[in-house]
């Protein structure tokens, strides 16, 4: 454990700060953020109320809408003189959501980041191999300086230039990785064409986050290099990578407590669910000085494990593995399907690589779904049948597993967009024609 | 004796089968033979060469999908009946061809069939005992 202190704190010593912690951010943003004290006072809420932490379901939430509303320094608590750092998110539509970091956030995100590093064993013997993007993208720099927190050499490769990625971490001896979890497996697949065999270099763990994925990827990972694969959780609005991090058990997320506070609300109606439930995740950033957040909806689907206590020490509790976005969930012909149901069923399949699109489409008054799945050397054959038999297994595996029919169809390799961020998994053709759709 | 075949993946799009000739013309080698095989959603692409590790590798090089495969060429009298010939003989030995594609020859005035069976061995063996000669692979790649 990198502190001890502050990840193994008893619960009620732990409420306690967090109440502490609660009642100074509400303070500092209604104080400094006209859109934060509009909101209180909108919603009937002063700072005063706010005595403890479960004083916290009286203040309402922040949406990504109004974060981008706030465009470009709304949200800023802290006067200029006070922000070291910048980062935005990838806005997809409009413009990015843009967070601003005192120094004390960054010192916080590199404490956190420190921390999820040592929860996959790493110590500053390591060598981290940090192959998310760097720019304004938080995933680079937030390793970056974890692992320099933790003593750790940072190797700052950033995504891309894949084959120098397999040489340095071989000629290195690099023992922790860092990237999204479709990088790793591109990864594997490059080193298997230049012959490389990832098996016999000393990766002990990989820290994968950014993007949804599943354990058969897991296990399809662990499978390829010979590390402990961790999921990683973050994203820029809360802090960047490091809000949460799996430990050793491979069971759950454990949740930086002290600094960011988890709670589930059903998307619906709001209202906070007890632990075991699966819902929306919030997070509240309580030591946050930039850009002070208060239960900011995070559209990711989880549930906060309620199974006692972690083997491993830590308290704070833990979220499960995400299984999907409120905005990525695909209503298909009424059926809701998740793109890591559909990525669970391919990996399921022996010699299918788990890179896949999937495309929504109307015709007439039918949504129709079609999932384009890369063919590799050693499923492809000759003979037509045997294509045709793996696309037709494919197709009915899709069919029991998720209670669709699927247009499966067979793509080049390589043709699908790779990940060097963010792989895109959905492709919703029907919003083009103004009908309800959502793309990630 | 056993003809070593590339076969190329191909997405049912324009230019794709533009793009893996051009692969095969960059690697500097010639085909012998070809057959396209197409379903409506995709299609494989069959080709005998000249130099087939240096197609493969080139064809690989360029990110193409590329398999081996053996098979056999028969050389058979190019005249009516000469194909149906063959087949009733190899259908006699309970061979099972998964699938063929035939050429004429100008060198030898004949035609050529390439077969691809699910057994190669025992198709050898039948296609000698019933008298068909089988062209080697090297005069194959060289024709």
């Amino acid at each position: 454990m990198f502190n001890p202190q502050d990840e193994a704190r008893p619960i009620p010593e732990l409420r306690n700060l967090q109440g502490e912690r609660l009642r100074a951010l509400v303070a500092r943003a209604y104080a400094n953020v006209p859109f934060y004290r509009a909101k209180l006072e909108a919603h009937g809420v002063a700072p005063e109320d706010i005595r403890g932490i479960d004083d916290i379901v009286k203040l309402p939430f922040t949406v990504k809408g109004e974060f981008r509303e706030q465009y470009p320094f709304g949200m800023f608590a802290a006067p200029m003189a006070e922000i070291v750092r910048i980062h935005a998110s990838s806005g997809t539509t409009g413009k990015p959501t843009v967070v601003g970091y005192t120094k004390a956030d960054i010192d916080n995100w590199a404490e956190c980041a420190a921390r999820s590093l040592a929860c996959g064993g790493a110590t500053a013997e390591d060598i981290v191999q940090i192959a998310y993007g760097y720019g304004l993208f938080t995933g680079g720099l937030g390793m970056h300086y974890g692992a320099e927190r933790l003593g750790a050499a940072a190797l700052p490769m950033s995504a891309g230039n894949t084959e120098k990625q397999i040489m340095l971490m071989q000629d290195f001896g690099v023992t922790v990785l860092c990237c999204t979890p479709s990088y790793a497996l591109q990864i594997a697949e490059v080193a298997e064409q230049m012959g490389v065999d990832l098996k016999k270099l000393p990766l002990k763990c990989g820290l994968f986050g950014a993007e949804p994925w599943t354990e058969a990827m897991r296990r399809h990972i662990e499978d390829l290099l010979p590390l402990k694969a961790l999921d990683i959780y973050g994203l820029s609005e809360v802090a960047g990578p490091g809000v949460a991090n799996e430990c050793l058990e491979q069971h759950g997320l454990h949740v930086f407590e002290d600094h960011f506070y988890p709670e589930i609300i059903d998307p619906e109606t709001g209202e906070p669910l007890p632990d075991g439930e699966e819902g929306e995740l919030v997070f509240t950033g309580l030591t946050k000085e930039g850009v002070p957040l208060i239960r900011y909806r995070t559209r990711d689907l989880t549930m906060i494990y309620a199974d006692g206590p972690c083997p491993c020490g830590r308290t704070g509790r833990r979220i499960a593995r995400l299984t999907g976005r409120t905005d990525d969930m695909l209503i298909v012909r009424g059926i809701n399907i998740f793109p890591s149901q559909v990525e669970d069923v391919l990996v399921s399949i022996e010699g299918v690589k788990p890179q896949y699109l999937i495309v929504v489409d109307r015709q007439g008054n039918l949504d129709t779904m079609e999932i384009k799945v890369e063919i590799s050397e050693e499923l492809f054959s000759d003979e037509v049948k045997k294509l045709e038999g793996l696309r037709d297994k494919i197709q009915h595996q899709i069919r029991v597993m998720l209670n669709i029919s699927a247009k499966i169809t067979l793509v080049e390799p390589k043709t699908i967009e790779r990940s060097l961020g963010k792989a895109k998994r959905v492709q919703d053709l029907r919003k083009l024609t103004g009908q309800k759709g959502v793309e990630s | 004796m056993k003809v070593r075949q590339i076969s190329i993946f191909l997405e049912n799009r324009s230019g794709r089968l533009a793009g893996v000739l051009r692969a095969v013309a960059n690697s500097g080698v010639n085909i012998r033979a070809l057959s396209l095989a197409d379903t409506s959603d995709f299609g494989i692409l069959r080709l005998i060469v000249d130099d087939v590790d240096r197609c493969v590798n080139g064809l690989r090089d360029t990110g193409h999908t590329v398999s081996l495969t053996e098979v056999l060429a028969v050389e058979i009298p190019d005249q009516p009946g000469g194909l149906a010939g063959v087949l009733e003989k190899l259908s006699a030995a309970n061979l099972n061809v998964e699938y063929m594609y035939a050429f004429v020859c100008r060198a030898t005035e004949k035609a050529m069939v390439v077969f691809r069976f699910e057994a190669i061995d025992e198709a050898i063996v039948a296609l000698q005992k019933a008298g068909i000669s089988i062209v080697p692979a090297e005069k194959v790649y060289t024709l």
